[in-house]
């Protein structure tokens, strides 16, 4: 444990010592604001409530998450330090674990700063408090398993670029695949039961459940196996490295 | 109990057994055996491309083995790596380092992910820059150094837990002789108490730093002994060097053939009036007889004899006699 807090305290160390983090913070907390004002109409929508917030989560981390955890295994890999990371003492699931972990509590931080919405709404009217703290779980979990998945492609390459690119078109698959408009299109071509099969790996429903206040076991059992599969796959991908 | 107790604490720091690693079908490292106890300094040398790096990342458990088994203070490093590398401080090839850290950040987290922490970790930051000569950059970022201190702070990195073994991967490359000699009396220094592997392709860094060295080439180790034992399996050893004025060469020759304890002569240089000429021995081992038998030839023909020099051997000369294979045939 306390090898994995140490691996975390230095990424995260990492993300605060370069302007990288400010930047994000900015643009995440201006783009959340732009969409929840402009697109999402919270004014004029008259509802208590932050849907106009939290829907447009899944998208805006779609590029965002892949931006904070592209670095998390390429930049080992350019600079070499996994060789002396590996060759410390702590075993490769600690290292995983403790950055997964870094980049995790540091969207947390980002999601966390977005409070005066939730402020601005009670102000406003009488919002039901515990949708609200749902949504805020559903959100947290997306950013992990988004988070995950490039962990995962952060392992496969030395490039961050590349790394990036990955993990936007895996996360904007597993997002689409259950986002009505385009299921809607595709069972038109194909069988609706393999729609269906292929729509149950989609982010999008345990989300929707979130966002209505529902917290429900299945939907936390599929974000823990879409944080936990990617995670195993970056341990076997960098034990194919030195194999 | 066993008779002799301390028969057990004899056992080698580091002990590699028939290691091998294969990157597909391309045979990296064939069949290594070798061992180094307390107080030793190996010298591992080869050409580029000749298995050290993979070695070492072996021996570190970077690398798991195709075949073969590494023990590291007694512990395999494939089945307790945890056990193993707690013993081991590592210098890795090019001394990567986070370059978002200062070095005593950098330092610090090296320590806290070998357990120390508190007060001992800032006595061991505080000792590893003392020792790697880092003061005047304690606080400056890694990514702003020069080469030298970067390879400093990768050292500083490889000794932070004062380890009982070291292993370095070309420790001195990239530095300037002044640092180069710096890091070869760190290393000497070290070697009394600690079992050291340094890879190299200098060779004089072997003969100033190392008590053992192993030359490898394409993945097998080719030689194994002293500096010394090295040097006099050169063909060159214990050979003699004549340089002699106003004698036709063909009468140099001859007569110098003609002594009992010479295998061959021959003529390296021509240029009269001088002539220089290579004596060699029959027996590499015999001491100084060849040498005396010269200047009675010399005196008895009475040459005008400008220099006759016993030659020891030279590290490259075997280096490159046994080694040479991979760039060219010989």
């Amino acid at each position: 444990m306390k090898s994995i807090w140490t691996i975390t305290k230095r990424e995260l160390a990492g993300y605060f010592n370069s302007p990288v983090a400010y930047v994000f913070l900015v643009i995440f907390l201006l783009m959340t604001a732009a969409f929840t004002f402009l697109i999402g109409q919270f004014i004029d929508r008259g509802q208590a409530n932050l849907q106009a917030f939290f829907m447009w989560h899944p998208w805006i981390y779609l590029f965002l998450v892949p931006a904070v955890g592209m670095r998390l295994w390429s930049e080992e890999r350019r600079l070499g330090t996994m060789e002396l990371l590996l060759t410390m003492p702590i075993t490769l699931w600690q290292c995983i674990i403790g950055k997964f972990l870094a980049s995790w509590i540091f969207l947390t931080l980002a999601l966390a700063m977005t409070f005066p919405i939730w402020i601005t709404v009670n102000y406003l009217g009488a919002p039901d408090n515990s949708v609200i703290i749902a949504s805020y779980i559903g959100s947290f979990f997306l950013a992990g398993a988004y988070l995950s998945i490039t962990s995962m492609t952060s392992a496969f390459t030395r490039n961050q670029v590349i790394s990036f690119i990955l993990s936007v078109v895996i996360c904007l698959f597993l997002v689409l695949c259950g986002w009505p408009p385009v299921t809607d299109v595709v069972e038109t071509i194909a069988p609706r039961s393999i729609v269906e099969f292929v729509a149950a790996f989609s982010v999008m429903p345990g989300i929707e459940q979130f966002n209505n206040g529902q917290i429900d076991s299945r939907a936390v059992i599929y974000f823990l196996s879409v944080i936990g599969f990617p995670l195993f796959a970056t341990s076997v991908i960098i034990r194919g490295l030195r194999a | 109990m066993p008779f002799f107790p301390a028969l057990h604490a004899i056992e080698a720091m580091i002990q590699v057994e028939n290691l091998s690693k294969s990157f597909g079908s391309k045979r990296a490292v064939d069949d290594v055996s070798f061992s180094v106890e307390r107080g030793e300094i190996l010298g591992f040398l080869g050409p580029n491309g000749a298995g050290k790096s993979t070695t070492m990342r072996m021996i570190t458990g970077y690398l798991p083995p195709t075949a073969g088994v590494v023990k590291v203070g007694g512990h395999d490093v494939t089945e307790k790596p945890i056990e193993a590398k707690r013993l081991m401080g590592y210098l890795p090839e090019s001394a990567p380092l986070y370059t978002d850290m200062t070095v005593e950040g950098f330092l610090g987290f090296c320590a806290e992910v070998r357990g120390i922490s508190g007060a001992d970790k800032a006595k061991a930051i505080d000792r590893a820059i003392e020792m790697c000569f880092l003061k005047s950059v304690r606080h400056q970022s890694v990514d702003t150094l020069s080469k030298g201190y970067r390879h400093r702070t990768g050292f500083a990195q490889a000794v932070i837990h004062d380890p009982d073994i070291l292993v370095m991967d070309e420790p001195t490359d990239g530095l300037d002789p002044n640092q180069k000699h710096e890091v070869r009396s760190l290393i000497r220094r070290m070697g009394q108490s600690k079992a050291i592997i340094f890879s190299t392709h200098i060779l004089e860094e072997v003969e100033a730093a190392c008590t053992r060295a192993i030359i490898i080439d394409q993945g097998k180790v080719v030689a194994n002994g002293t500096p010394d034992e090295l040097k006099a399996k050169s063909e060159l050893a214990n050979s003699y060097l004549v340089s002699i004025n106003n004698t036709a060469a063909a009468t140099v020759r001859e007569k110098l053939g003609s002594v009992i304890q010479a295998a061959k002569v021959t003529i390296v240089n021509d240029k009269p009036p001088t002539v220089l000429a290579r004596v060699f021995p029959k027996d590499a081992g015999s001491d100084g007889a060849l040498g005396q038998a010269i200047f009675g030839v010399a005196k008895q023909n009475e040459w005008n004899v400008n220099e006759i020099r016993k030659e020891e051997g030279r590290l490259d000369d075997i280096f490159r006699d046994i080694t040479l294979s991979d760039t060219q045939t010989r």
